[in-house]
């Protein structure tokens, strides 16, 4: 029951059902398009003294934008567009699943690990693009006898690959628990509650518990986001500067 | 131990205590405890080595058909880079700077 949720449902009716247009991806449209109104709306004023939408889309902007060339380095403001475009989707994503009726696209592994994909392949691409063959030193820690690399290279590659799992697991892992757990203490409410005037007093406990997970919740989403977005920099730093 | 992402975890932790996220501003009652934020970090970095290496070797087993040649030797490797990866999530922040 509580993970009834993700269940992926054709949208727009026959088309949708015949192209497998799920209301995943029309929720995945709607957060590309709430990026997209947010920039363009917030940027159209154009005051010196910006108002709230304004001060919403400049906030994101320069968060990120700081946050690449912090992480990255100089090299950083090259890679903005791909980590501002991933940690908007990811943000909306999480955001929109907050909203009543709204479904939480992050919380499907094939996303994710779609994303996590993107990720390595991208930051291998630009390894191998910025260093060449120099490049799979990186699997060789310095100043090691040849001889453990037999044992040390694999173990390198295995850690470089389980990028992939970790970075999509936890996003992954994070929405499904968090809506998971706000639907089980949603359904003691409507039990207790309605099996009398009795349980239905200690129903307040459930309820108070997932006003407060709602909050919670927000902050995994912003944190979730975050740490998706940050680990892209401190990975593609890597690729720029190998070690 | 000189790796290839040394520094990792320690910009890491030096980024997120700039944007003030390693305390988040919640109430203290709610305040998770101390640590399980990382903790739970910490178990999907084991796990996902763990993950790669067991898929590494089941792939090359059922290919070579050295049935359980490669899955053990790479299950191993796997929980050994998972230890890495746990390494350099936590040894970073505990260990004296070098």
């Amino acid at each position: 029951m509580p993970l009834e949720q993700f269940t992926l449902h054709p949208a727009l009716g026959l088309l949708g059902a015949s192209v497998n247009f799920t209301q995943a991806n029309v929720f995945m449209a709607l957060g590309a398009a709430l990026t997209i109104a947010l920039l363009y709306y917030g940027s159209r004023p154009a005051a010196v003294v910006p108002g709230r939408l304004q001060a919403a889309a400049e906030m994101l902007y320069s968060f990120v934008h700081d946050m690449a060339v912090e992480q990255i380095g100089p090299e950083g403001t090259r890679y903005f567009p791909f980590v501002f475009t991933l940690f908007a989707f990811i943000l909306m994503g999480n955001l929109i699943g907050l909203v009543p009726y709204g479904f939480t696209y992050t919380s499907h592994i094939a996303i994710t690990l779609a994303l996590a994909l993107m990720v390595v392949i991208m930051v291998t691409v630009v390894g191998i693009q910025r260093h060449g063959w120099h490049f799979f030193s990186y699997f060789m820690p310095p100043g090691v006898t040849i001889w453990l690399a037999p044992l040390l290279v694999p173990i390198e590659v295995i850690s470089y690959l389980s990028r992939i799992i970790s970075l999509s697991v936890r996003l992954f892992a994070n929405m499904v628990a968090g809506h998971a757990m706000m639907v089980v203490f949603g359904g003691f409410v409507i039990l207790l509650s309605s099996a009398g005037v009795a349980t239905g007093i200690v129903a307040v406990g459930p309820f108070v518990l997932n006003v407060l997970l709602s909050g919670f919740e927000l902050l995994v989403a912003l944190l979730q986001a975050y740490v998706f977005a940050i680990l892209t920099c401190l990975y593609l730093h890597d690729a720029e500067h190998l070690h | 131990m000189a790796s290839g992402d040394d520094g990792f975890e320690a910009r890491l932790q030096a980024a997120r205590a700039r944007q003030g996220l390693e305390q988040p501003d919640v109430p203290r009652r709610q305040q998770l405890p101390e640590g399980l934020g990382s903790a739970l970090r910490v178990g999907v970095e084991l796990v996902s080595a763990l993950m790669v290496g067991l898929g590494i070797g089941w792939f090359l087993d059922r290919r070579l058909h050295t049935k359980p040649l490669f899955l053990v030797v790479f299950v191993l490797m796997g929980a050994v880079a998972g230890v890495l990866n746990v390494w350099r999530v936590v040894g970073r922040s505990t260990a004296p700077p070098r």
